[in-house]
């Protein structure tokens, strides 16, 4: 860090007043933010402090503080943390802020610090003689492929030389700054290679073609068709292409069911920041979903043409297993797009089903099903899931025994998630009044 | 190689109209609705099928971000944080997509915002980016105009966009300090938890993105998520802004698939390195804060998360430094310390001194004025400084002179020969070193 401070006293004016433009836009940015928070224009503002003067003086920060209703030491403390803000008179003319961060410094930054010094002053944040002129060297930028550069005021001047430097103080020395070209001096167009660009050279489309992928090979479609005659339209029709999205989707996506996330406390113990530890929640995720992007690859994209030549030659009943399955979620481009597609998901696994028993645990009540989704806690998937165990009235789930719980949870593969999100008591007062009765009680809308 | 179709930053270069006239034309806005219309799970499972991670640096995978938004409104309103700080050496892509494609960014907003239940998006610009900053500011508006965003809006999803900017702290690029930052307070990272999904901006749910992570969400959606995850090797999927700045012969931005080789895409694009591939010392990958590789190691490097991280560096932004063998390169981390001294926001110890001390021994080590011993004591430090601070400004500085002592030892031992050398041979005692 910098240790920054205010200028010295005998130059400090003795007050400070936006004029009439930036008072006007001043009470515009304040009102922007929410009720209660215009202390977030703090930075603008005394940006545009900085803009009407140059620099910020202590009259203009105790003025942005009253603006805001802040203490002094605060403004105090964002205009001495930041360091864009000028704390002593800059030139009036032009401030050269010179990049001298590594990209601009391998690309010759530090010569222009030598004509910097040659032509302005030897030591940064002074005037030159006459006062109109000063400099200094800031860290990066951002705008690394157009080293090395310079910023004068609101403008960058970028690909320079020592030459053009030259020429360009010259110029605002001379008061003459506006004649020069912002941006690039040499011919190049902006973050483009130098001498034209070598990509983007056709004309952009207004629409973009879905994803299709490249067709199944032939020989999948024909062992496919004994097994399920409607399914070798399928495939090669383009209304049904979608194969990769719901390839590519993760088995079961919900925020429930990826263990990784079952709360952000399993991330809490490290920085999200560390870019090694990410990478690790980036692993299990992938795992949690069903590795998406190698099931999304080779079988089902097509992307990979050949190897997808190589699995439908060796494992035709692979594919063949498939196609009915993709065919019927896939019959219109927008249906088996949407997530919540309750019959077609071959792989979602009923856990009372694989243990043998085809009965759910508990009897089906008549009548219409209630939205189980307005318990707290209950998602989509999770709902599907209780339907399945035969529970879909509010007041079978607020009748649960305990022992019951305990099967519903083992069946949800969630242990203590009724008790946690007071599922019990929710489904209570929802079978008690419905969404009015919730409202009142709970003083919240259900989800 | 990408093929144009395939590109989603379309504008990139500014030779085309960025207003929304342009945008449209070139795919921007399209069928925007249809997508809100099919609700917030279905957007975040499709942005988690195509794979996405974060742009920014860290590689998080962007639709699971999302999921961690509270499911259930309890009253408080949501934010989402659109982080335009820039300020990585190395790095200017954000640069491009805000003042030549804004539109991307804008209908991204939406999107997300309709993704994680929120009605208003902050967009956080680094100071320095003046016109950047005018040019979104017009694009915002004219979307308002065109009824795309605000109240009542043709897409029936409320949307208030707050341009906001920073005055010049790297430290804001964290996602804490910058909600700091954008409450008016000084940058300095919070401790988490609480993490900024259950309290981040004024105390409220907020999500805090990279511009890029935003910008190619409508396209990823027009596309399909398939598209995009058909692009590159697994886990590293999609197309990505690359920047290759130093000493190639045309230094250049531009959007290219993940899993290209780091040799095809500097001939490609940058017309290969100064002096010829012989000439090539070393390569930062990834902006400024990932370790060093060398030149010869790169060659066959494939220029994606996985691919750099089996050479114990990182991919970082994808914002390449590429240095020939003019270069000092105990010098070039110097600097790159030197720039960590100076943006530590002072609030750890470990970091606001040993971000000093680092950059005071690598000056010594650059003229040789030093010990042998000493490049281990700084490899040490560095694992001091390394993990123990709030936030990963303190690794992000340690992580550059460990590549260096890593990698270039000989070199810097080289430099202390040399510099012992010189010492006793020039003067009156001229036999001492030969004997």
């Amino acid at each position: 860090m910098v240790a920054r401070r205010l200028a010295d006293e005998s130059v400090q004016p003795a007050a400070f007043v936006f004029n009439n433009e930036n008072a006007t836009w001043a009470d515009w940015k304040i009102g922007l933010y929410p009720t209660g928070r215009q202390q977030s224009a703090v930075i603008p503002l005394l940006m545009r402090a900085q803009e009407q003067d140059g620099w910020v003086s202590r009259a203009s920060i105790e003025k942005v503080a009253d603006m805001l209703g802040m203490a002094y030491i605060r403004v105090l403390e964002v205009a001495t943390f930041y360091t864009q803000f000028q704390l002593q008179p800059v030139g009036t003319r032009a401030h050269v802020q010179v990049c001298g961060t590594t990209p601009c410094m391998l690309r010759g930054a530090e010569r222009l610090i030598e004509v910097c010094k040659g032509k302005i002053h030897h030591e940064p944040h002074h005037l030159s003689a006459d006062g109109t002129m000063s400099w200094e060297e800031v860290e990066c930028a951002g705008a690394c492929v157009n080293a090395p550069m310079v910023t004068i005021f609101k403008d960058t001047y970028e690909d320079l030389s020592e030459d053009r430097l030259v020429e360009i103080i010259d110029a605002f020395a001379a008061g003459n700054g506006h004649t020069i070209k912002a941006g690039t001096q040499i011919d190049r167009l902006n973050a483009a290679p130098e001498g034209g660009r070598v990509v983007l050279l056709e004309e952009a489309t207004t629409y973009r073609e879905k994803f299709v992928p490249p067709p199944a090979p032939p020989e999948a479609t024909v062992a496919a068709s004994p097994a399920a005659p409607a399914a070798p339209a399928a495939p090669a029709s383009p209304a049904a292409p979608p194969a990769p999205t719901t390839a590519a989707r993760p088995k079961d996506v919900t925020e429930e069911s990826a263990p990784a996330i079952k709360g952000p406390s399993a991330d809490a113990k490290v920085s999200e920041a560390k870019a090694e530890d990410e990478r690790k929640a980036a692993d299990t995720s992938a795992k949690a979903d069903g590795e998406p992007n190698k099931a999304m690859r080779p079988e089902a994209t097509g992307a990979e043409s050949d190897a997808a030549k190589i699995d439908g030659g060796k494992a035709p009943g692979k594919n063949a297993a498939s196609a009915p399955a993709d065919g019927a979620t896939a019959t219109g481009a927008k249906k088996s797009r949407t997530i919540i597609a309750p019959k077609a998901n071959p792989k979602e696994v009923n856990p009372i089903a694989e243990k043998g028993g085809d009965a759910p645990l508990f009897v089906t009540p008549e009548g219409t099903a209630d939205d189980l989704k307005l318990i707290s806690g209950v998602g989509p998937v999770l709902e599907r899931r209780i339907n399945a165990l035969g529970i879909t009235k509010w007041s079978q789930v607020a009748a649960l025994t305990p022992e019951q719980i305990d099967l519903v949870e083992g069946s949800l593969n969630f242990k203590g998630r009724v008790a946690r999100d007071n599922w019990l008591a929710q489904a209570e007062v929802l079978a008690r009044g419905g969404e009015e009765e919730y409202t009142r009680v709970f003083g919240k809308k259900p989800r | 190689m990408l093929a144009d179709k395939d590109r989603i930053f379309t504008n990139l270069y500014g030779h085309g109209d960025w207003g929304l006239e342009g945008a449209r034309k070139r795919g921007g806005w399209n069928g925007t609705k249809e997508f809100l219309d099919q609700g917030r799970d279905w957007i975040t499972n499709e942005v988690k099928a195509s794979g996405l991670r974060g742009r920014g640096g860290a590689g998080f995978p962007t639709g699971l971000k999302w999921s961690f938004m509270p499911k259930v409104n309890d009253g408080r309103p949501h934010y989402l944080l659109v982080n335009a700080d820039e300020s990585e050496p190395g790095t200017c892509k954000d640069r491009e997509i805000l003042r030549h494609d804004p539109h991307h960014l804008i209908e991204g907003c939406l999107i997300a915002c309709r993704a994680m239940d929120s009605n208003l998006a902050f967009i956080y610009v680094r100071g320095e980016f003046v016109r950047e900053r005018e040019r979104l500011e017009r694009a915002v508006e004219e979307a308002y105009e065109a009824k795309l965003i605000g109240k009542d809006n043709i897409h029936g999803w409320d949307l208030d966009i707050i341009v906001h900017h920073g005055a010049g702290a790297y430290i804001c690029g964290e996602e804490t300090a910058l909600m700091e930052s954008l409450e008016g307070k000084k940058g300095q990272p919070r401790l988490k938890p609480p993490f900024p999904a259950g309290m981040g901006v004024y105390g409220n749910p907020t999500t805090v993105n990279n511009v890029e992570s935003i910008a190619v969400v409508p396209e990823i959606l027009r596309r399909s998520a398939g598209w995009f995850s058909s692009i590159g090797r697994p886990n590293n999927v999609g197309t990505k802004l690359l920047m290759v700045s130093g000493h190639v012969n045309k230094p250049a931005t531009f959007e290219e698939a993940l899993g290209e080789s780091f040799k095809d895409i500097i001939e490609k694009h940058c017309g290969g390195i100064r002096g010829g591939w012989d000439n090539l010392l070393a390569v930062i990958p990834g902006g400024a804060s990932c370790p060093v590789v060398r030149g010869e190691d790169m060659m066959d490097v494939i220029m994606d998360f996985d691919g750099l991280r089996e050479k114990k560096s990182s991919f970082g932004t994808g914002g390449m430094i590429v240095m020939d063998k003019s270069t000092d390169i105990i010098k070039a981390i110097w600097r790159i310390s030197a720039f960590f001294k100076h943006e530590s926001c002072g609030q750890c110890t470990p970091c606001r001194e040993g971000t000093g001390w680092m950059m005071r021994v690598m000056e010594r080590m650059v003229e040789g004025r030093a010990q042998k011993r000493e490049i281990d004591m700084l490899f040490e430090v560095t694992k001091q400084i390394e993990g123990h601070t709030i936030c990963a400004l303190g690794d992000a500085a340690a992580w550059p002179v460990q590549g260096l002592i890593r990698n270039f030892r000989d070199v810097i031992e080289q430099r202390i020969d040399q510099y012992t050398y010189s010492s006793t041979s020039d003067g009156a005692v001229p036999s001492i070193a030969a004997e």
